[in-house]
């Protein structure tokens, strides 16, 4: 899947299979990244919390069940 | 023999309160239930009944003045009791730091998806009016399972089985179905371990907090199979499996796969049917492994030396369900069986050769490609705040922001159900169930309903001295076959009570 062309720090904890990204994800990619994607992602920036660091270091929950 | 059994989900909701990050969730927990009560429980409150010895002297010495006042006036003794019943059959209360809804017992998976999605409309609502206290706190509720800080809080489901099944045989076949059924039932997470401190993205919410096998345990050293064990119902005959291991999902699809598809095995089950073993070398191990590698080639180890995905492992379970269902039903199997089994076979069948092809399905897939969208237009690494965020605003349950929502809207995510039809379930009961009985008796006499549980419903009538406990320990009994007509005859409690004891 194309995430693991992006991710420089793998632990490889629990993790056998080999980290190679086949070609294919290339072009699916390409594929993905079309007009379509731009138009989502447009809405859902107007959506986003503004200030996600802000935001992320507030999220805190108590445990629960 | 198919999906269908007396069963239902239990939901804690994340709460915040915006610009307030240190607000006590446990006010605000019980500023939303009660907001919600307030506004749409007419006359008296029915109170939750907590089944004591003397459950009459109890219900009796509840106070009412409690009930009514503020909750801002509450201590925090009488926010705990937050808890109250709607007409739908649901529970809605406050569980530890967090709203919680508990759907009526409904018999269908489909009928989970209608009341589970009931309750996160139950849930907007709630935090809606809770903006009208005074203070006007502005609180937000997510249907996720973790902060990403080390919190994890509940989705469970539970499941009414056979007594007479062997709960090592439960044991024995459904925890490698839990290792693996988050291949498709996972919600999606930012963050690996606990506490999110390895960065990545995993198939699940909840992988990271299990920690043992077996257990009664909930809060800490959560297990893989849950052994509570309150029936609410003749313990002689059923046992309630609380399966504590799910993710919360908005997905309606695999909300639907998920209970479908457990509610299936534990048919095979108990039926015996699984012949052959899938016992996993190290369960808790590789249920995070699986959850760990999103690109699905993680293999976990069986017990007779086999090596399979997730995925294949889901494929073991679905050729014996298929035999199941062939061998049990044939041609009269009903269609929402035959239906989970199409959608499990089509789901697995592209996990393993094109899972993004499941972004308009599942959760976990939907929320993946959105994430790398944005690494993609942005640049983002993993430990990027945006990526958090969108994880956790995925979940948002308001329309306007919640990230799910937003997908559905544009038309990016497949349905099983229309908006009016969740919304008639926010306040009308299944039919099928006890929970029809309670239901119309909080709609119809809800002045004389002193409390309600699961099991019982205790009427406080005019001109009688003790409250009238209607116990209602058959989940199947109380169903619109049984008490539609002498519900819809009776006018009033007296009524009703009367014809019942007669």
């Amino acid at each position: 899947m194309a995430q693991e062309q992006k991710q420089p720090r793998k632990s490889g904890e629990e993790q056998d299979a080999t980290e190679v990204a086949p070609e294919s994800d290339v072009a699916e990619r390409k594929e993905a990244l079309d007009d379509d994607v731009d138009a989502i992602l447009d809405e859902i920036d107007d959506v986003l919390e503004s200030n996600a660091e802000d935001f992320v270091k507030s999220f805190i929950q108590k445990g629960g069940e | 023999m198919s999906v269908r059994r007396v069963m239902g989900t239990e939901v804690e909701y994340g709460i915040s309160v915006q610009g307030m990050p240190t607000a006590n969730p446990m006010v605000a927990s019980s500023q939303v239930v009660n907001a919600y009560a307030s506004a749409t429980v007419r006359a008296r409150r029915a109170r939750w009944d907590f089944e004591e010895e003397s459950p009459l002297r109890d219900a009796r010495g509840f106070d009412m003045s409690r009930q009514v006042a503020d909750p801002t006036q509450l201590t925090d003794e009488d926010l705990g009791l937050a808890n109250v019943i709607l007409t739908n059959g649901a529970r809605l209360y406050v569980d530890h730091a967090h709203p919680e809804y508990s759907t009526p017992e409904v018999v269908t998976p489909l009928d989970i998806v209608r009341w589970d999605k009931a309750g996160e409309q139950v849930m907007l609502d709630a935090a809606r009016l809770a903006q009208q206290l005074p203070g006007n706190p502005s609180i937000v509720l997510y249907k996720n399972n973790t902060d990403n800080k080390g919190a994890s809080y509940g989705s469970h489901e539970n499941y009414l089985m056979r007594r007479s099944t062997p709960f090592a045989d439960i044991v024995r076949h459904l925890t490698p179905f839990f290792v693996s059924r988050q291949v498709f039932c996972g919600a999606g997470r930012v963050g690996k371990g606990q506490d999110g401190r390895e960065q990545g993205y995993q198939i699940s919410q909840r992988a990271d907090f299990f920690e043992v096998e077996v257990g009664l345990e909930t809060t800490l050293k959560r297990p893989i199979i849950n052994t509570r064990d309150e029936p609410h119902a003749d313990p002689e005959k059923y046992r309630r499996l609380h399966v504590i291991i799910g993710d919360a999902n908005l997905s309606e699809i695999a909300t639907y796969l998920k209970v479908g598809t457990t509610s299936l095995v534990l048919a095979m089950i108990e039926d015996r049917f699984i012949g052959h073993d899938l016992t996993v070398d190290t369960p808790v191990a590789s249920l995070r492994a699986v959850s760990h590698d999103p690109t699905l080639r993680q293999t976990i180890t069986l017990a007779d030396g086999r090596r399979l995905t997730g995925v294949q492992l889901q494929l073991e379970y679905l050729d014996l369900a298929k035999k199941y269902v062939e061998d049990r039903l044939g041609a009269d199997a009903d269609e929402q069986t035959l239906d989970v089994l199409a959608r499990w076979e089509d789901v697995l069948d592209r996990l393993e050769h094109d899972p993004m092809s499941l972004a308009d399905q599942l959760d976990w897939v939907a929320k993946l490609k959105l994430l790398e969208q944005y690494r993609s237009r942005d640049g983002l690494e993993w430990d990027d705040a945006k990526l958090q965020l969108i994880d956790y605003q995925y979940s948002d349950v308001r329309p306007e922001r919640g990230l799910y929502h937003r997908l559905v809207k544009a038309g990016r995510i497949q349905r099983l159900l229309g908006d009016e039809e969740v919304e008639r379930a926010m306040t009308e009961p299944p039919e099928q169930t006890r929970a029809y009985f309670r239901g119309r008796c909080l709609e119809k006499y809800a002045a004389h309903v002193a409390a309600a549980s699961w099991d019982s419903v205790i009427f406080d009538l005019p001109g009688r001295e003790s409250l009238q406990r209607v116990p209602t320990m058959d989940p199947m009994r109380g169903s619109k076959a049984h008490v539609g007509q002498l519900i819809d005859a009776c006018d009033t409690a007296e009524a009703l009570v009367a014809a019942l004891t007669r």
